[in-house]
């Protein structure tokens, strides 16, 4: 079995950990925010706080969410790894730095992963945390279903502007993180052709716009709407 | 004087090689694991040698001032490479290229040789494409052939405007094989500053480590040299900048001997020099001449205003130009040889029809090719009825592009004129050189045990190569006659111990190569390397070039002995020996250059005839073509070096399959 | 044109280096090369040092020049190495800033001179077609589909200059592997050892301490042969499809 390992120390093989794990959590984020956008529906919560409880309840759920927490600690871990050993691969930095060779995002995937990463861990404290092992989210009755109002803190936490701004700040990270990421990812994975990565890239561009910008509106309007 | 043996296998020319080859002394697998050969340089010559004599089990030392044997000039090679395969079904055959190399050389070559460099040339296309040489190749997926210059048929096998890079690259890797099975041992960053003898024999040579400046011995039992030309003796010249003659010009200073060194040849098509801070001029692919038409203004007022910048090539009506390789040889035209064409152009500069600021460049124009294939591509469309100029011109430019693309663009960067707009300016320039140190059919000269292959060597283009044929030679050499040739001498060592480095001859050699090194460093003058090279470079251009004369011979090669002179008492070489100093590595390779300008000089005063690349003004015709003398001078020259006077050894050159004819393309 | 030159100079390997500025009269016909000769020139005249650098051929295939003209591997001119770059690229009063490939596997010699042997021992483990002198059948015995044979020869125009790891910020070597590994997979000859070869080169270019290459796509617009990434994402399946496809 020593060949698994070498692979997964080989440089090709943590780049394809991290591209793996990289459009997993691109899935993720598209049923997450599916999920998320039902905090938008009039209906103080209602839909949004079963969605939650399913969410966190049925056993299949569950069981796939131990995936999500691997994939994200293996891709922000190896990720740290990568870029720290790339920094010690590349020794000394040029004196004049150029922009005219790469991207912005290209270039700072590690930073803008760690802002994610501190990103997800406020947002994780503020609702999972406090959903799952504390007492602080007072249970509702639908129809004799008892059920956190996890919508009642999401309205409590987007009523403060230092809240807004750092999901704010979180999707805008995300944003420049996919936009390099997304393609990177099938490029890692060998996925490049003539024909098909213009639309892979045109895609990813796409979606590094649009999901981050609708995660970033629900805590907008929820502030205006306060 | 001696008359040198060339050890010519009797025979009829076919058979010669084959032969020979048969009845060749071998070295049995187990003694060749213990025989030790040193290969210097590690271009298509030295790669691929050194790749095949440790395929075959030897154990190989080589050598290259370079970072990597990557880095060989043999990858600037733009055109193609020769071999006669008749993949086209036009006629070709070994004799055809035989003879085709034979007259291109202008009768001063061996027959033998020549005949064996055409039999090998199908062989190792066959091996470039087994190592993966991406050559080029027609929709069917065979291989894609074109034309060059003073042949009828199409033999040029090419890889875009990059065949010697490919070749190189292909060779490199059978090298990088035999390193990595470590039957090659690779010393990057060498220069061989010295050859060692032990009785009488090649067994090994001084080494300069470039990195830390040590002088290392290294042992062998023989010695091959691969190290190419000597044309930076120029200073400019196509050469790459670390090309040099060092390694070949110690091993004449040991006792080998230099051959028709006065056979060097310039190049029509170079990019012309534009300043006195130029380095080196650049090669304009031979293949442009298929389609460029070159010309000069009529009068001379009009290439003084474009001189003055006052007028462009365009302002000058078609009435008023003169496409004079077409009105002096109309039959072959714009392809004439490349010795003829450099001639002519100077000629036409002299006269003072040049046409850059320098006065010393003349226009290959493309506008007619454009127009040409602008209408065809029209008519091939179907819109050759209502087509606009500028259309046509359009159209053509596609064309043009897409065959000379790359040559276009390198042009457009160097000059920062638009080739596709103005015609490119051009103008001789020192490209290759067929003279060399002399060897015989072994590749071996007369010091036993020291073999010397490709550019490096004087052996198969006589006084003139032609094109496409440099890289043939180079790994013919290296692929597929070293590596039998070399059992000649080597079955006779299978009983020589390993070579010792503790000898009398490695120690005489390091001193006295620490000695002449330390003269360099100690003289702490007030000129530069650089600057001594230059002037060099121009006795040389001005006395010894493209045309010559008994007069500025003599006077040329008084003219160096005195810059040597000067060199010696006033060069200042900063830093030390012991560490990595490009200064000091130049000033050896310059005061070798030194010592080679005047043999050649001296070559070129000895030989009263005009043959190929070597025109002496006095031995023309009427027309002012070249004036061959066969009775007298169908010899080769080799030279052995002595400080006062150099001593002419010859080998006389008997054809007896062709017949000397005088060359005319008019 | 008067220029003011930033020049990295460093003795040797052990010590520390620094910026110097030089001023220097250039025309702008002259190549970037040959304003450093004319600095040079100047520097010996005056008993200097003169700054070194390498370059050989000067006509752009070699692939020995190698500098860092303000950040940029090569300079500003794209498809160009340094050698081929020429001064009207540059404006009267310009401050250059000049600097050596920076990657941990390139250790520097002397001031703008690297160690870039690390790419022949890559070559060394693999990149190459496994065929003695003599054993080889005739050229035209395997047909190559000419588009075949023109992405290979794209690949196989690299120069091995090493501006793939320098405009790096990762200080990685794929450009470099993948355009070798690609030239010889893809032609019928190389396709025989292509998985051995292809695992051995990635290994060897691991040891050798280069980076690990985040797509950043920087090597592919500083490569001077304008090298596709699309090598890599070749290189990338060949070597997956090695690792998981093979008995080893």
């Amino acid at each position: 079995m020593q060949w698994i390992l070498n692979f997964l120390t080989s440089s090709i093989g943590k780049k394809f950990v991290m591209s793996f794990t990289g459009l997993f959590l691109i899935s993720f984020l598209i049923i997450h925010l599916i999920g998320n956008l039902q905090l938008l529906y009039s209906d103080g919560g209602e839909a949004f706080n079963k969605y939650a409880y399913f969410m966190t309840s049925n056993p299949l759920i569950k069981t796939v969410s131990i995936g999500l927490y691997t994939g994200i600690l293996l891709h922000a871990f190896l990720g740290l790894a990568i870029y720290f050993k790339n920094k010690k691969s590349k020794g000394k930095k040029y004196a004049v730095s150029t922009s005219a060779n790469a991207s912005f995002a290209a270039k700072q995937m590690a930073l803008l992963g760690t802002l994610i990463l501190a990103f997800i861990l406020i947002h994780m404290g503020d609702f999972w945390f406090k959903m799952k092992f504390t007492d602080q989210i007072i249970p509702v009755d639908y129809d004799g279903m008892q059920v956190k109002d996890l919508y009642a803190q999401v309205s409590t936490t987007f009523s403060k502007p230092f809240f807004v701004g750092i999901y704010i700040l979180g999707m805008i990270a995300l944003a420049f993180h996919l936009w390099h990421g997304f393609q990177s990812a099938f490029q890692t994975l060998g996925l490049n052709h003539k024909k098909y990565t213009p639309i892979i890239q045109g895609l990813g561009k796409i979606f590094s716009i649009l999901v981050p910008a609708a995660f970033a509106l629900i805590p907008i309007l929820m502030y205006l709407n306060r | 004087m001696t008359t040198l043996d060339a050890k010519i296998p009797k025979g009829t020319l076919e058979d010669k090689w084959v032969n020979y080859r048969s009845k060749m002394n071998l070295v049995a697998p187990n003694n060749k694991r213990r025989i030790e050969i040193i290969v210097v340089g590690t271009g298509l010559a030295g790669a691929s040698a050194a790749a095949t004599l440790g395929e075959l089990g030897y154990k190989v030392k080589a050598f290259t001032f370079h970072d990597s044997p990557r880095r060989a000039h043999s990858i600037a090679a733009q055109g193609g490479i020769n071999a006669a395969k008749n993949y086209q079904n036009d006629g070709d055959s070994i004799y055809r290229l035989f003879y085709d190399t034979i007259k291109g050389g202008d009768y001063r070559s061996r027959e033998a040789n020549v005949h064996r460099l055409a039999e090998a040339s199908v062989s190792i296309i066959d091996q470039a494409v087994a190592q993966g040489v991406p050559f080029a190749r027609e929709y069917g997926g065979l291989l894609a052939n074109r034309s060059f210059g003073g042949v009828q048929v199409s033999r040029t096998f090419y890889a875009r405007g990059q065949t010697g890079q490919q070749l190189l690259l292909g060779a490199y890797s059978s090298l990088s094989r035999q390193i990595s099975t470590g039957s090659v041992t690779m010393y990057n960053r060498h220069e061989m500053v010295d050859l060692v003898k032990v009785d009488g024999k090649a067994r090994g040579i001084i080494a300069r480590n470039l990195l830390t400046g040590e002088l290392e011995r290294h042992a062998a039992h023989c010695v091959v040299l691969a190290t190419g030309g000597y044309g930076n003796v120029f200073y400019l010249s196509t050469n790459a900048m670390g090309s040099n003659v060092t390694a070949a010009w110690k091993s004449v200073k040991r006792g080998a001997l230099m051959a028709n060194p006065c056979f060097t040849q310039i190049h029509p098509t170079c990019i012309p020099v534009s300043g006195d801070y130029q380095s080196k001029l650049t090669l304009m692919s031979e293949s442009l001449r298929n389609d460029g038409r070159v010309w000069v203004p009529k009068k001379k007022e009009d290439s003084i205003a474009i001189r003055e910048g006052k007028k462009t090539a365009l302002d000058i009506k078609e009435e008023d130009r003169d496409y004079y390789l077409e009105r002096r040889y109309p039959a072959f035209g714009n392809l004439v040889p490349r010795d003829v064409a450099s001639r002519a152009a100077k000629v036409e500069c002299d006269k003072g029809h040049g046409v850059s600021p320098t006065g010393l460049a003349v226009f290959l124009d493309f506008s007619s090719a454009i127009e040409r294939y602008g209408k065809a591509e029209a008519y091939s469309m179907g819109i050759s009825d209502s087509i606009s100029a500028a259309k046509i011109t359009e159209l053509g430019k596609k064309v043009v592009e897409a065959k000379y693309g790359n040559l276009f663009q390198m042009y457009d960067k160097i000059t920062g004129e638009d080739p596709y707009v103005f015609p490119m300016k051009i103008y001789p320039a020192v490209h290759y050189t067929m003279g060399g140190v002399w060897v015989d059919y072994n590749l071996e000269t007369n010091v036993p045990g020291l073999f010397v292959l490709g550019e490096a060597n004087f052996s198969d283009h006589g006084a003139n190569r032609l094109g496409a044929s440099a890289l043939m030679q180079g790994l013919a050499d290296g692929y597929f006659v070293i590596p039998y040739t070399i059992g000649q001498f080597l079955s006779n060592e299978i009983r020589t111990p390993s070579i010792t480095t503790d000898s009398e001859a490695f120690a005489e050699a390091e001193s006295s190569t620490r000695d002449k090194i330390k003269r360099l460093i100690d003289i702490k003058g007030n000129q530069s390397v650089e600057s001594f090279h230059r002037r060099l470079g121009k006795i040389m251009w001005e006395y010894c070039g493209m045309s010559r004369n008994a007069d500025g011979l003599k006077k040329g090669r008084s003219m160096i002995r005195a810059l040597r002179e000067e060199f010696y008492k006033d060069v200042f070489v900063p830093g030390t020996a012991e560490e990595f100093n490009p200064e000091l590595e130049k000033a050896i390779r310059v005061a070798d250059f030194l010592e080679l300008g005047e043999v050649m000089m001296l070559d070129a005063l000895n030989r009263n005839e005009s043959c190929g690349g070597h025109f002496r003004e006095e031995y023309a015709t009427a027309e002012g073509e070249a004036l061959r003398r066969d009775e007298e001078y169908a010899y080769v020259a080799a030279w052995e070096w002595d400080e006062t006077e150099p001593i002419l050894h010859k080998e006389d050159l008997t054809f007896e399959n062709v017949e000397l004819k005088t060359r005319s393309y008019k | 044109m008067q220029l003011k030159l930033k020049v990295w100079r460093q003795k040797n390997a052990k010590t520390n280096g620094e910026f110097q500025t030089y001023s220097v009269t250039a025309s702008e016909h002259m190549s970037f090369l040959e304003m450093l000769d004319v600095l040079n020139e100047e520097l010996i005249s005056k008993k200097e040092d003169p700054i070194a650098f390498e370059h050989d051929c000067r006509e752009g295939i070699c692939g020995t020049c190698n500098l860092v003209i303000d950040g940029r591997p090569h300079g500003p001119m794209q498809g160009t190495t340094t050698c081929q770059l020429h001064m009207r690229s540059f404006k009267d009063g310009d401050t250059i800033v000049i600097e050596p490939w920076r990657a941990e596997a390139f250790p520097i010699i002397k001031d703008l001179v690297v160690d870039r042997s690390a790419f022949d021992r890559i070559i060394q483990s693999g990149g190459y077609i496994s065929v003695n002198t003599g054993q080889a059948m005739d050229g035209n015995a395997i047909p190559v589909e000419k588009d075949l044979a023109i992405k290979a020869f794209d690949a196989a125009t690299c120069i091995g200059c090493g501006a793939c790891v320098a405009a790096c910020p990762n200080g990685s070597a794929m450009l470099f592997t993948a355009a070798k590994v690609s030239h010889l997979g893809l032609l019928p000859q190389g396709k025989v050892e292509h998985t051995k070869r292809t695992r051995s080169m990635v290994d060897q270019m691991d040891k050798e301490g280069f980076g690990n290459c985040s797509n950043v796509g920087a090597c592919e617009v500083e490569c001077p042969k304008e090298i596709s990434i699309e090598n890599i994402a070749r290189m990338n399946r060949s070597y997956v499809a090695a690792v998981f496809g093979s008995d080893e």
